[in-house]
């Protein structure tokens, strides 16, 4: 699978990166050479094996239902300009947001 | 052609936790702007979800409540995608394997047919926070403190046919959600949302139509229109010989139409994989059979229990059972020695208007069931008649005490003494020779006249049945 | 004062050969001197440091200190350090004040130890060689034209140069073990779940765990013991009993099952590399353990399957850099799409961006089964060979690294940065503990013997370590001009 300059600026916008124009095409040859070496993976037939997510055989802990956070907006609110009444500011959201 | 329209929801009902899904944030709601946003709500750097455990039971009480199959074992997704109000760049859901599978719920038509519909599953999620348009110099401002809410979102399957039968489901499941105690229901606040999906297709074809999905429905009053605008919609299309494009469309209450969210039309490529900062959720059929012995009567039960037992219409019945508190009232009432008929009359006439011009709740009522059954056992004993009952019931909400204070202090009991209806009688008669007259001579219109003058005479208070009665018997001579 | 190891920094502290403040103004004065040279740390926090260091004191004096009390640390700038700025090595984070500290900074505050400062590292610890940071390249002190490895390169370095007696590290690949090895200190990667990952910058979550970078098999067991342990606020923490690591280090390991998996020491191995581990394996022998040829037949597989796994998770985990409620944010955005894309264009660097790529593509509707799905069944296959092994052997021993450290910008393709990682990988796919140890030298580079335990078993790692560091001295050596 080779990623074309085209596949790169597609990939960038779904990861909501800018790059150069200029190093498009070595992002192209970069990415081209890992995912070929990742398909080394096709070597072997893992039709049988069950996907792993995770290294331990472990379950989800549940906490109680209890509040322990309170209020810090002040503090959280130093690592940035862009606050006002207690906000964060983004430029206008121009679309109507669709719940997800 | 005849059509039909295929209809299926998607609701979200928001968990009444005390703290967050994945945080120990309070989700409380009306706090100011990101005063409960913690730094996991806010995804700051290292931090991490742990899960409540409050939200696992709720979901586990929901997919009792619909019948459903209950996975032992589900999973924790990411759902990828940019937006301000979504702190993480995504949101953690369950894609693959939600915590509630199949199920199903029976729903009463109109014609007082069940028809039973079926749910695909409901799953685990975490609300995302709000994005504020008004002008903050050309800026948007990000609240996030309901990021992190807990959601269960329920899907059903594409069974209902009108936007008459989605209400009903919707409603069906709104007093499911607050019977378990796991949903307030509160539409205003944004507690129960739903999206519909809707196509139409020739009445008899097997194959759905394409599908339009509808956001921000969130009354029930708004369901019913947007689900009846775009099914019009789409039938004029399709009589025109158009194709429906399968879209997203916004439903707007002021112009009540529907609108294709225009730019929203970039294919999403959510990229779901299994959230690697948690792990599977699983539990023992012990942990749900625990759940099962602790749930209260569902409605459903309660309505069934209420026709056999109280002899309701299932109208009534459903009208009864929709609140909990409602349901409890009316048991109180009846509890009293209230005939049922006559209790359900009055919460759903006199008592619901009341409440409702004073924005109460049922629990709020300054008359409590006790003491509406007082007032109910003053008409059931001729004490009163049902239309005096009305100035009493009217007092005792004003506060000026319970029924028989009011009727001794207004002297409003009822005169059942013959002799005392008698004088009356003659008094109006005597007032008026020449309706006398025609009455005798044949306009048997005026008996009403007479009626009305003697029950005014007597202030209301004397017993309607004696009245006619007597009235009949004079009149004649 | 400088090139004594934490087990000695305590004795003398104990028997008030020093006082703690003195220790840290040593400590201190080193950095000053030749981190210049070295470029390991990103902060110095000097006051706070002077501050525990006096407190510390206070502790030694009224008989509240616990062991490690005094006794100075730098932290790799990973952790969330509550007031003092946590970069990631990343423009991203330059500005970053952690409101929190990590769970295990917390530990090592409460511990009474004393922070010197937060180290270099490779990008959102995405490297191996320490070249990606914003913050410039760390070098190697024992060549200072090459790197140190990463992506705790700056940590490896630092205590190298004796610049800190001890420091923090994470492995997510490798990137404690590997700059362990360039940098002739022994680095302990724990079993996944042992040591909390809560305030420790995500890079990939099922793989990343921190542990101790340091001089000497017994002090890193020092360094575990506050280290791990079971945290409520982490999901994948484990709550398991934590053994007294120091207690059984001197063990016996006669008749002790080494593996040697035949894959590690196929071609691509550089043969001095070879020389050293196999000295090493004889010094094992010696000591009473026996050896074992063994196979990990997917080996090889395992860097492609890495390299699926971790970009797909770094690709969500650093979806939450967007400019709007910490971190870089892009000058004027002209919309919302800039405001991301500028924000996160201009704040992360190339590999970063690579990875990020990389793992999106991997996620994407139409290449998850082929891409992701795939590397998640080769991860059980990886898993399940350790499994198998561990059935007939106690431990598994090979190189930690194919070769010492290359120079600065030699590794210029990304792929054969990757490939420097082959023989660590595996370890953080299956959630094993392994250490990297001092074996020896080529041409004055250090080269690391890697030691590979079943899940939990750290402590028998450290029992290994140290009964061969009482018999060889390679730990001891200190690069020149240091």
């Amino acid at each position: 699978m080779s990623l074309l300059p085209k596949d790169v600026a597609k990939v960038a916008h779904l990861a909501r990166l800018a790059l150069n124009e200029a190093d498009i095409p070595k992002y192209s040859e970069n990415l081209t050479n890992i995912l070929g070496f990742i398909e080394q993976m096709n070597e072997v037939d893992t039709s049988h094996i069950e996907p792993m997510a995770h290294p331990l055989d472990a379950h989800q802990r549940l906490r109680p239902d209890v509040v322990t956070e309170h209020n810090q907006r002040e503090l959280f609110q130093t690592l940035t300009l862009h606050t006002e009444a207690g906000l964060y500011l983004v430029p206008q959201v121009i679309e109507t947001k669709i719940e997800e | 052609m005849e059509w039909e329209a295929v209809i299926g929801l998607e609701v979200h009902a928001q968990l009444s936790t005390q703290a967050k899904i994945f945080s120990g944030a309070a989700t409380a709601y009306g706090a100011a702007p990101n005063t409960q946003a913690c730094a996991i709500d806010l995804g700051m750097p290292g931090v991490l979800p742990v899960l409540n455990q409050e939200v696992v039971v709720m979901a586990i009480k929901f997919g009792l409540g619909v019948n459903a199959q209950i996975n032992k074992h589900s999973v924790f997704d990411r759902k990828n995608y940019f937006y301000p109000d979504l702190p993480k760049g995504y949101q953690i859901s369950q894609f693959k394997q939600p915590v509630v599978g199949e199920g199903y719920i029976d729903i009463q038509l109109d014609n007082g047919e069940i028809k039973r519909i079926g749910i695909t599953r409901a799953h685990l999620e975490e609300d995302a926070g709000k994005s504020l348009h008004e002008d903050f110099s050309g800026m948007s401002g990000i609240d996030l403190n309901r990021a992190g809410t807990p959601l269960l979102e329920i899907v059903s399957e594409p069974h209902l046919r009108s936007a008459t039968e989605a209400v009903a489901y919707l409603k069906t499941l709104h007093a499911l959600v607050r019977y378990l105690g796991i949903c307030d229901g509160n539409m205003q606040e944004g507690s129960f949302r739903c999206d519909a999906n809707v196509s139409v297709r020739p009445k008899n074809q097997k194959e759905l139509g394409t599908r339009a999905e509808i956001k921000n429905v969130n009354s029930f009053r708004f369901v019913e229109k947007a689900i009846n605008y775009e099914i019009e919609r789409q039938i004029e299309i399709l009589e025109n010989g158009g194709k429906i494009v399968q879209e997203t469309r916004l439903y707007d209450s002021v112009r009540n139409e529907t609108r294709s969210m225009r730019g929203k039309e970039e294919a999403h490529d959510y990229r779901y994989f299994p959230d690697p900062d948690l792990l599977p959720l699983v539990f023992d059929e012990a942990l749900i059979e625990s759940i099962r012995a602790s749930l209260p009567e569902l409605p459903e039960q309660k309505r069934q229990r209420f026709q056999a037992q109280y002899g309701l219409s299932a109208y009534d019945a459903i009208v009864l059972i929709a609140n909990q508190d409602t349901a409890a009232y009316f048991e109180q009432v009846v509890n009293q020695g209230v005939s049922a008929k006559l209790a359900t009359n009055w919460i759903m006439g006199d008592l619901a208007a009341a409440l409702n011009k004073d924005g109460l709740e049922i629990n709020q009522s300054p008359i409590s069931a006790e003491q509406l059954a007082e007032l109910l056992k003053r008409i059931e004993d001729n004490t009163i008649s049902g239309k005096i009952a009305k100035t009493v019931f009217e007092a005792m909400w004003q506060g000026k005490g319970s029924a028989d204070e009011v009727i001794a202090a207004q002297g409003l009991k009822q005169v059942t003494d013959t002799s005392a209806i008698e004088k009356v009688i003659e008094e109006v008669m005597a007032a008026n020779p020449e309706q006398l007259a025609d009455y005798r001579s044949g306009k048997d219109k005026l008996f009403g006249f007479f009626v009305g003058q003697v029950m005014k005479l007597s202030k209301g208070k004397a017993n309607p049945q004696q009245v006619n009665d007597l009235l009949k018997t004079k009149l004649h001579g | 004062m400088h090139t004594k190891t934490i087990a000695e920094l305590i004795q003398g502290l104990r028997a008030k050969e020093f006082s703690s403040e003195e220790l840290t103004r040593c400590y201190l004065d080193r950095i000053k001197s030749f981190d210049k040279q070295v470029n390991s740390f990103v902060t110095i926090t000097e006051e706070q440091a002077m501050q525990a260091a006096k407190q510390a004191d206070k502790r030694l004096s009224d008989g509240t200190a616990e062991l490690l009390t005094g006794v100075p640390l730098a932290q790799k700038d990973i952790f969330c350090t509550s007031g003092v700025k946590t970069s990631c090595g990343s423009k991203m984070l330059d500005n970053f004040i952690a409101p929190y500290d990590a769970t295990t900074v917390e530990r090592f505050n409460k511990a009474g130890m004393v922070m010197l400062g937060k180290t270099n590292m490779d990008e959102f610890a995405m490297g191996s060689s320490n070249e990606t940071s914003y913050y410039g390249p760390v070098r190697n002190p024992w060549d200072l034209n090459r790197v140190p490895g990463g992506s705790s390169g700056g940590s490896a370095a630092a205590v190298a140069a004796r610049l800190a007696p001890a420091a923090t590290g994470t492995d997510t690949g490798g990137s404690i073990r590997q700059p362990a090895a360039l940098c002739n200190l022994t680095g302990l990667k724990p079993t996944y779940g042992r040591v909390s990952r809560y305030g420790m910058i995500a890079f990939a979550s099922s793989l990343d765990q921190g542990g101790p970078m340091t001089q000497t098999a017994e002090d890193a067991a020092l360094l575990m013991q506050v280290m791990a342990g079971f945290d409520q606020k982490d999901s994948t923490s484990v709550d398991r009993e934590v053994p007294d690591y120091s207690a059984t280090l001197n063990d016996s390991i006669k008749g002790l099952r080494i593996g040697l998996p035949k894959e590690y020491f196929d071609e691509g191995l550089e043969p001095e590399v070879a020389k050293l581990i196999q000295a090493a394996i004889q010094e094992y022998e010696k000591l009473g353990a026996t050896i074992h040829e063994i196979s990990l037949p997917e080996t090889k597989l395992s860097v492609p399957t890495y390299y699926v796994i971790a970009p797909a998770e770094c690709s969500s985990n650093l979806s939450r850099y967007d400019g709007v409620r910490f971190g870089y944010r892009c000058e004027n955005p002209q919309n919302l799409e800039d405001l991301y894309k500028r924000s996160r264009g201009e704040g992360f660097g190339a590999e970063v961006k690579r990875r990020i790529m990389i793992g999106t593509y991997a996620l994407s509707s139409g290449y998850y089964d082929a891409y992701y799905l795939k590397a998640q069944k080769l991860r059980r296959i990886v898993s399940d060979d350790f499994r198998k092994a561990f059935a007939e052997v106690d431990v598994i021993m090979g190189p930690t690294s194919p070769s010492p450290a290359f120079g600065l910008g030699a590794k210029s393709d990304p792929i054969s940065m990757y490939l420097s990682d082959i023989y660590t990988i595996a370890v953080n796919l299956a959630g094993i503990p392994a250490i990297s140890i001092p074996a020896g030298f080529i041409n004055g580079l250090p080269i690391g013997l890697q030691i590979m335990g079943n899940y939990f078993n750290e402590a028998k790692l450290l029992n290994m370590a140290h009964r061969y560091q009482q018999v060889t001295d390679w730990h001891k050596k200190i690069p020149a001009g240091f």
